[in-house]
């Protein structure tokens, strides 16, 4: 009974939220330009259902892109920087320079050297998401036991073998739980720079409809960007969890 | 086997140089139970590491099978306090481990996996985990697990072990059990040995030879013969002679402790 209640739990609250929403809206008046009620919203997405999908397949494939290059390249520069003691120490004031820079003030600059449109976005999505990848992988590898290692190394293995045999599949589970958070992030600047700069997508189409008044569809858009970031999430995690199993499973249970 | 002659160590801590060992002396014969007792920060770790080439000393000579020690000397195995099992693979393929290393092992370890695997399998039920090869390392007990990595550290017949505190984490019944386990295969393949421990019971039921260590910087003050005969029994625990031995080490440590 508890159980089942804690499974619905969920859906619950957002059935109440929506109706709370759809009441006040209702019993204060609300105009729509100032906040639509939900079933202004639901009909706004019935009404633009095609625009709607094709921008948030565009949204899905620049922030997919963005994200795929991320995974990329921050496995392999977590890869570099956690191989080596000196390189980290070296280039992680540099990388924690780097992620402070506001990525929202990176996309005009994109913009000028690439022009309007799925590329600003891309790159956008890309360097505001690698960041927590480096560190996760650099961080799996960096926190090899010790004695580990040396029993290792007294055997004659070299930093290649320390590395294959232990420090990668090691840093896996930082690795794919670091894929939630850069999503996420992706997402976030994949949308921000479409609304800065694009002539298509979620964020554009938002911009769009705020600029003629179509509140509705702006929060449309909203709804549509909160399942898709839900469900590029739950993919990630399901990763995670399918990729990982055992660093789930062996916490806790680790006798002495 | 093993011959350590005068020899410093710093290590480069925060606050300038930190002198870990100091006109350190120590020898062990081939095929030797070798113990060392001391307090705790003393530099019993920092003398494993020597031994095995992990670091370099400052001053002196490390020698191994005759050759001087210029880098990780390849031929010995280590078990810790810690188990260290990887947990992402099954008991057995953590045992597998070294012979994914060394040499000769590695280069025909593909061809010969089968034979290895068998040989994992005896080893694991020499230690009385017969069986247990396809469980995952955190399904074992903590005793279990330290069993496994003594055979992780002996798979590959070295013949140079290196302990460093193996037991020290276990309850006083499972501790008393790896001894016997660790002085069986022992008694069977008869290689050298260095163990680390607080447990100058565990020093003098097991070795041949006791090294107590002065607090840091440390060198080998005291050695002591323990000559009971082999193999022994944990009734010798019990022994007038064996706790007149443990009585002058334990007085011994706490003499350097107060120095
Ligand atoms: N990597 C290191 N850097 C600086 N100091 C160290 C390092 N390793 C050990 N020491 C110091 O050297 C001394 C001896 O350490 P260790 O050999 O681990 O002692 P033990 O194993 O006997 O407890 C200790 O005082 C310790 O603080
Ligand atoms: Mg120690």
């Amino acid at each position: 009974m508890t159980d089942k209640l804690e499974k619905l739990a969920p859906w619950l609250f957002v059935v109440a939220l929506f109706a709370i929403w759809e009441a006040a809206c209702r019993i204060f008046s609300v105009p729509n330009i100032i906040l639509p009620a939900p079933s202004a919203v639901w009909a706004a997405m019935v009404r633009f259902w095609w625009p709607l999908l094709t921008n948030s397949f565009v949204t899905l494939w620049t922030t997919t892109a963005g994200f795929l290059m991320a995974v990329g390249f921050g496995l392999l520069l977590g890869l570099v920087v956690g191989w080596s003691r000196t390189i980290y120490r070296g280039l992680y004031p540099v990388m924690i320079g780097f992620n402070s820079i506001p990525k929202v003030a990176v996309v005009p600059i994109l913009v000028m050297w690439f022009g309007i449109g799925e590329i600003p976005a891309i790159l956008t999505a890309f360097l505001i998401s690698f960041f927590p990848i480096v560190v996760n992988v650099a961080t799996g590898l960096a926190t090899i036991e010790p004695e580990l290692e040396d029993v290792l190394r007294a055997l004659g293995a070299s930093k290649l073998d320390v590395m294959r045999k232990v420090g990668i599949p090691r840093a896996m589970p930082y690795f794919f739980g670091s894929l939630k958070v850069a999503i996420t992030l992706a997402f976030v600047g994949a949308v921000v720079s479409e609304t800065i700069a694009a002539n298509r997508g979620l964020g554009h189409l938002m911009t769009q409809a705020g600029s003629n008044f179509q509140m509705p569809l702006v929060f449309a858009g909203l709804i549509v960007l909160a399942i898709e970031g839900i469900a590029m999430y739950a993919v990630t995690a399901w990763l995670e969890q399918r990729m990982t199993g055992w660093a789930f499973r062996s916490q806790g249970s680790a006798g002495g | 086997m093993i011959d350590i002659e005068n020899v410093s160590l710093a290590y480069a801590g925060r606050g300038g140089p930190v002198l870990a060992v100091e006109g350190l002396n120590l020898a062990v014969a081939k095929g030797e139970f070798a113990a060392v007792v001391g307090p705790s920060g003393c530099g019993k770790s920092t003398l494993m590491k020597l031994v095995t080439g992990l670091v370099r000393p400052t001053t002196g000579a490390v020698r191994v099978n005759g050759a001087a020690v210029s880098g990780p000397v390849k031929i010995a195995g280590m078990a810790f306090q810690n188990a260290n099992m990887l947990p992402w693979r099954t008991v057995a393929d953590n045992l597998l481990l070294p012979l994914e290393i060394v040499e000769p092992y590695r280069s025909q370890f593909r061809s010969r996996k089968a034979e290895y695997k068998a040989r994992v399998e005896d080893l694991l039920a020499t230690v009385g985990l017969g069986g247990f090869g396809h469980r995952f390392p955190w399904e074992l007990s903590g005793g279990m697990q330290q069993r496994a990595s003594l055979c992780r550290a002996l798979i590959h017949e070295p013949s140079l072990l290196m302990l460093d505190e193996p037991f020290a984490a276990l309850d006083a019944f499972t501790r008393e059990e790896l001894w016997c386990v660790l002085r069986d295969i022992w008694e069977r393949l008869r290689f050298t040995v260095v163990l680390v421990t607080h447990d100058l019971r565990e020093a003098a039921f097991l070795a041949d030879r006791v090294h107590v260590m002065s607090a840091r910087p440390g060198r080998i003050i005291e050695t002591r013969d323990v000559s009971f005969p082999r193999p022994r029994d944990l009734d010798v625990c019990y022994d007038k002679a064996f706790t007149d031995i443990v009585r002058d080490l334990r007085d011994k440590i706490a003499e350097v402790r107060k120095a």
